[in-house]
């Protein structure tokens, strides 16, 4: 099963296709060609980092290719950065927007007595009629590592709490994102891959 | 509920993990792959391994090693022992690592850190630092001192301040031993594993000095750290990541436990 992975220069793609290929997925990974966008099968953007690296999106003309594609069925999954991108912005990097298929903005954890960034496990809160995350009982855990979270809203299909409750996952049709990492989550986050890339219209 | 991280470490010689007290009596524990398999099947959060060997034939063997543990996990994953420079960095999370831990290369050129989190995202720089505290000084743990050498050469550096500057600098997580603790199997330091906690905004992975359930138990509590490293308890069965976790969650620690 063909899956494209798009690259936009920030930070390490090993563990994502090493968890796509073992669900048995043949990942195709591109840093500008806009046609491997336009043919995907289904496409991932991960991410870690800052969320201006996304300004890469906008300047190869994939975000362009991403929200055609989009538009024609094809399932998409952010992951991380990849998810926060999703909504109209972050206060990480105001000057970039994102794709505004949510049209929240994402912005840091409230400083108090607990650490920034939250890193770890954390369990999920989920909401039963998410696709991504069938099967995927409330109470699961999974990995996270990130200062910067979107909005609890009626597009979440998961939400964890720190500090305050925070979208761990967010699904509207086609269009679905996590804040964790599933590449990085156990059998859980296994699922959770294994349901995007068994996702059909 | 954030829960609180046991991590499996792994030490590895020329692809072999070995288990010593302080890098004598090197003793065969086994195959890396399969142990860091073994350990995050039983509930490990995460694995570390590091390289002790750090010479150059060394380094080959353990882009290997690291490119076959890391196929079939899928937990987080970090490596470290002997890497100098972004390039070498590179190469590890090419074979893929997660997340690299700098020791004494991050003290002789502090740059580093800034270089390899800029290239992959601060979460995936780990800071070691290796201390003891000063005896000598008007608060011993405050004042604790930098080691590296395997605790033999003291570099004048204080702890907290390292790792407050390592923050800055764009540290993602903190990995500290305590040298005083460390094989004693008597428990974390905890006063000093508080201290570099209380001084940064980053988590702090304890290590050194796990013998009991009740020393995890503590380094969570008094110690203030976010998670904590335990290497030779796992090995040989002496005590699983999951026995651990469900005797931590009985006392009240919050831990994942494995399906």
């Amino acid at each position: 099963m063909q899956v494209t992975v798009i690259d936009y220069k920030a930070g390490n793609l090993t563990s994502v296709l090493k968890s796509l290929r073992h669900l048995g997925a043949e990942p195709v990974v591109t840093d500008s060609d806009v046609g491997a966008i336009t043919r995907a099968a289904r496409i991932v953007l991960p991410g870690v980092g800052h969320f201006a690296a996304t300004r890469r999106l906008d300047e190869t003309g994939m975000t362009t290719a991403i929200r055609e594609a989009i538009a024609g069925g094809v399932p998409f999954l952010g992951i991380c950065v990849g998810m926060q991108w999703l909504y109209a912005g972050s206060s990480e990097a105001s000057d970039t927007p994102g794709l505004g298929r949510f049209p929240e903005s994402c912005c840091r954890f409230s400083e108090g007595s607990q650490k920034i960034p939250h890193v770890g496990w954390n369990s999920l809160e989920v909401n039963g009629s998410s696709r991504l995350l069938a099967g995927v009982r409330g109470g699961e855990y999974v990995y996270f590592t990130h200062s910067y979270k979107a909005p609890v809203t009626d597009d979440t299909c998961a939400k964890t709490h720190y500090i305050e409750p925070f979208a761990a996952a967010v699904e509207r049709g086609n269009v679905m994102g996590v804040q964790f990492h599933p590449e990085k989550s156990g059998e859980t986050g296994l699922k959770i891959l294994r349901n995007f890339l068994e996702w059909t219209c | 509920m954030l829960t609180k991280r046991i991590i499996a470490c792994l030490d590895v010689h020329a692809g072999r993990v070995v288990k010593g007290v302080q890098f004598v009596d090197l003793v065969d524990a086994g195959d890396p792959a399969a142990l860091a398999a073994r350990h995050a099947r039983e509930g490990a959060d995460e694995i570390v391994l590091l390289d002790i060997t750090a010479t150059h034939e060394g380094r080959r063997t353990l882009l290997d090693t690291v490119r076959r543990t890391a196929q079939e996990l899928f937990v987080p994953f970090t490596v470290g022992g002997g890497i100098r420079s972004a390039d070498e960095a590179a190469q590890v999370f090419e074979a893929g690592a997660d997340k690299i831990s700098v020791n004494s290369a991050a003290l002789a050129d502090p740059e580093l850190i800034t270089a390899i989190g800029s290239s992959f995202g601060a979460q995936a720089v780990v800071l070691a630092i290796d201390a003891r505290r000063d005896p000598n000084a008007t608060d011993p743990v405050r004042d604790a001192q930098v080691f590296v050498q395997g605790g033999r050469k003291c570099t004048g550096r204080r702890a907290v301040e390292w790792a407050r500057e390592a923050e800055d600098r764009g540290a993602g997580e903190i990995l500290l031993t305590s040298m005083d603790s460390d094989g004693t199997r008597a428990g974390f330091d905890c006063e000093l594993t508080a201290a570099v906690s209380e001084a940064v905004n980053i988590p702090v992975i304890a290590s050194g000095g796990a013998g009991t359930v009740a020393h995890f138990a503590e380094v969570f509590s008094r110690g203030k750290a976010d998670a904590a490293l335990a290497a030779s308890i796992f090995h040989f069965g002496v005590s699983s990541a999951r026995s651990l976790k469900q005797e931590l969650q009985a006392a009240g620690v919050p831990v994942r436990l494995p399906c």
